[in-house]
């Protein structure tokens, strides 16, 4: 087992010419799993001008940034980048990497994976590491990768027993960010590019991105509403209560897939992970993948009609009763308390 | 100017209905009890196919590795328009991660050849990985373009897309052959069509097992599975501290009271 790296790497994102905040919650998570592993934990960033977020990692805990610098890597393709990384991760086969589970990442990782037959993981909302007994054999420190699978009805713990490398995408928001007080003393180390063919297979004709018109990670209050709300038009009803309290109104996958609500206001494994101090959920019978999404809000309120809806298990204070008759009551109720 | 196209495809348990009987007493899925349809955005793949075969002409293979049963599914294929199905089916091919599924998958493309483009969904109801797709142009050494939300334009060896990224998108250019994985926005599935049901309904699909592919039986399977289930925990519902609110006047009333003194509210 000496053989194996003790390395725990995270992929760095950048968004909007900073580290995507993904990246510095695995950061955070990386230097934990390489304190248990004895190891230490280095960032990867590919991309151009990047001496500002090598040294950022280092207050995240990084040990080391590995750059790779070129004005031709400033956006992100899929080619070259996985193809550099790929390449790295053959010549220095780092024992785990993580990656958000972004767009971005969901498109990188699994190319990394394949080309260097690693096992890859998918929106894991915990990481530990831990030895194993599997099929008889011993593993000491394995990576624990831990996911709902299967609508949610279950939670797996993933392995990678027999693999140098052990690979996995984390949702954003699950990790908890933490900067050092005083910043690693950390090492930077430059890889040259080198341009290969594949590279240029596809271009960027042109790319527009927008700051996202619902930021829900930063709403203090959230009102959403599940399947159970009924009809496109009930969900103005929670408009109302949110506008109301100073919320923003939000929805489950299902109330998404019903066309209730639009996508990016999704809660859950699927959607956006929010921690409010405050959060309403109504008419969701809150499926693990939702409750992966909204579980550390500060306060839950659960409205449901159903006793036995999961999402009880969640929440402070429970209201059993039909969505639509109890969110009125709380607008009313909450009028009575302004006069 | 013609386009061949493969179609990657996959039947799925309808993880939206699952129900008590489903979940075994070991907290292990029962998958004979569950429904399985087509998975959602590989319909839709195969729907962006048909577009373009409508367009342009050309022939649309769609290829499915799963139990036999999942034959089922390449008839819907041929319902819809496929000119024709391949069933990639074999014990040893079970038990499969993404990786190992996608070894297998660029054997079979590699068989098949001749195409163009190859279609997938983004990713399967049943693990939400996204990962199958990517993989799988990766051991073929083609380009990608994951989150397709629109084909603009085919012409001279290249195909133009537009595809979702965090906060927008993007519109590509790239060299044929590729690999593109689609979202379910990108279009809706035509309905089967009678003619193509009463032509077809006997079809019986071509298949393949490892004895017709080149495969290294260590890379395939359970085998070829770097990842492995260490536990599986059905979800256990604590109690919960929780304290129960009547929905009255006064239940809302002093709810909100408690809000108020805890800062959330005002």
């Amino acid at each position: 087992m000496d053989k194996l790296s003790h390395e725990v790497w995270v992929y760095i994102e950048i968004k909007n010419d900073a580290i995507a905040e993904v990246s510095l919650e695995l950061l955070s998570k990386g230097r934990k799993l390489a304190e248990k592993l004895g190891g230490i934990l280095k960032a990867v960033i590919i991309g151009d001008d990047l001496q500002k977020m090598a040294e950022q990692t280092f207050q995240y805990g990084a040990n080391e940034a590995i750059l790779v610098e070129h004005a031709d890597l400033k956006q992100y393709k899929t080619m070259p980048y996985s193809r550099i990384l790929s390449e790295l991760v053959k010549q220095y086969q780092p024992r785990i990497i993580l990656f958000g589970a972004t767009f971005i990442g969901r498109d990188i990782a699994p190319r990394v994976a394949s080309n260097t037959l690693s096992g890859l993981t998918a929106d894991c909302t915990d990481l530990q590491i831990s030895d194993v007994t599997y099929m008889k054999k011993e593993y000491p420190k394995l990576l624990l990768q831990i996911r709902p699978a299967f609508g949610g009805n279950i939670v797996a713990t993933i392995i990678t027993p027999d693999n140098p490398v052990q690979m996995a995408t984390v949702r954003e928001g699950v990790m908890e960010m933490s900067p050092l007080d005083v910043p690693v003393n950390g090492k930077i180390t430059r890889i040259p590019y080198r341009a290969e063919e594949i590279d240029t297979l596809i271009q960027i004709i042109e790319r527009h991105q927008e700051k996202c018109k619902v930021d829900l990670k930063c709403a203090p209050i959230i009102v959403a509403g599940g399947y159970g709300m009924g009809s496109k038009e009930n969900f103005k009803l929670l408009e109302e209560l949110a506008d109301l309290i100073g919320g923003k109104v939000a929805g489950s996958r299902a109330a998404v897939d019903a066309g209730f609500i639009e996508h990016e206001r999704q809660v859950g494994q699927t959607g956006v992970t929010v921690r409010p101090k405050l959060y309403i959920a109504a008419g969701i019978s809150g499926a693990i993948q939702h409750r992966a999404g909204m579980d550390e809000s500060n306060k839950i309120i659960a409205i449901n009609i159903d006793p036995e809806a999961p999402i009880f298990s969640v929440c402070q204070y429970k209201i059993l009763g039909d969505a639509m008759e109890v969110i009125p009551a709380l607008i009313e109720a909450y009028k009575n308390k302004l006069k | 100017m013609t386009y061949n196209s493969i179609v990657l495809v996959k039947q799925v348990p309808d993880t939206a209905n699952i129900f008590g009987d489903v979940m075994k007493p070991d907290g292990t899925v029962n998958r004979a009890k569950l429904p399985t349809i087509f998975n959602p955005e590989d319909k839709v793949a195969l729907e962006l196919a048909l577009q373009v075969k409508d367009q342009y002409g050309g022939k649309v293979t769609a290829v499915t590795m799963g139990p036999p049963k999942a034959a089922e599914l390449l008839k819907e294929c041929l319902y819809m328009g496929a000119d024709e199905v391949i069933l990639v089916t074999d014990r040893k091919f079970a038990g499969a991660d993404t990786l190992a599924t996608s070894y297998v998958l660029n054997k079979v493309i590699e068989k098949i050849g001749n195409f163009d483009i190859i279609f997938a969904g983004r990713q399967a109801i049943d693990g939400d990985t996204a990962q199958v797709g990517p993989q799988t142009a990766e051991k073929l050494g083609l380009p990608q373009i994951t989150y397709t939300e629109k084909i603009l334009e085919l012409g001279n060896g290249q195909i133009k897309v537009q595809r979702l990224i965090d906060g927008g998108h993007e519109i590509l250019l790239s060299k044929m052959p590729v690999l593109l994985t689609v979202v379910k926005e990108a279009s809706v599935p035509r309905p089967f069509s009678a003619k193509r049901v009463m032509a077809h309904k006997n079809n019986i699909p071509l298949q393949l097992t490892t004895e017709d592919l080149d495969v290294d039986l260590e890379r395939c399977g359970l085998n070829g599975s770097p990842t492995k289930v260490y536990n599986i925990e059905s979800v256990v519902l604590s109690a919960g501290e929780h304290e129960s609110i009547e929905p009255t006047k006064e239940g809302l009333g002093q709810l909100i009271d408690k809000l108020m003194n805890d800062h959330i509210f005002g």
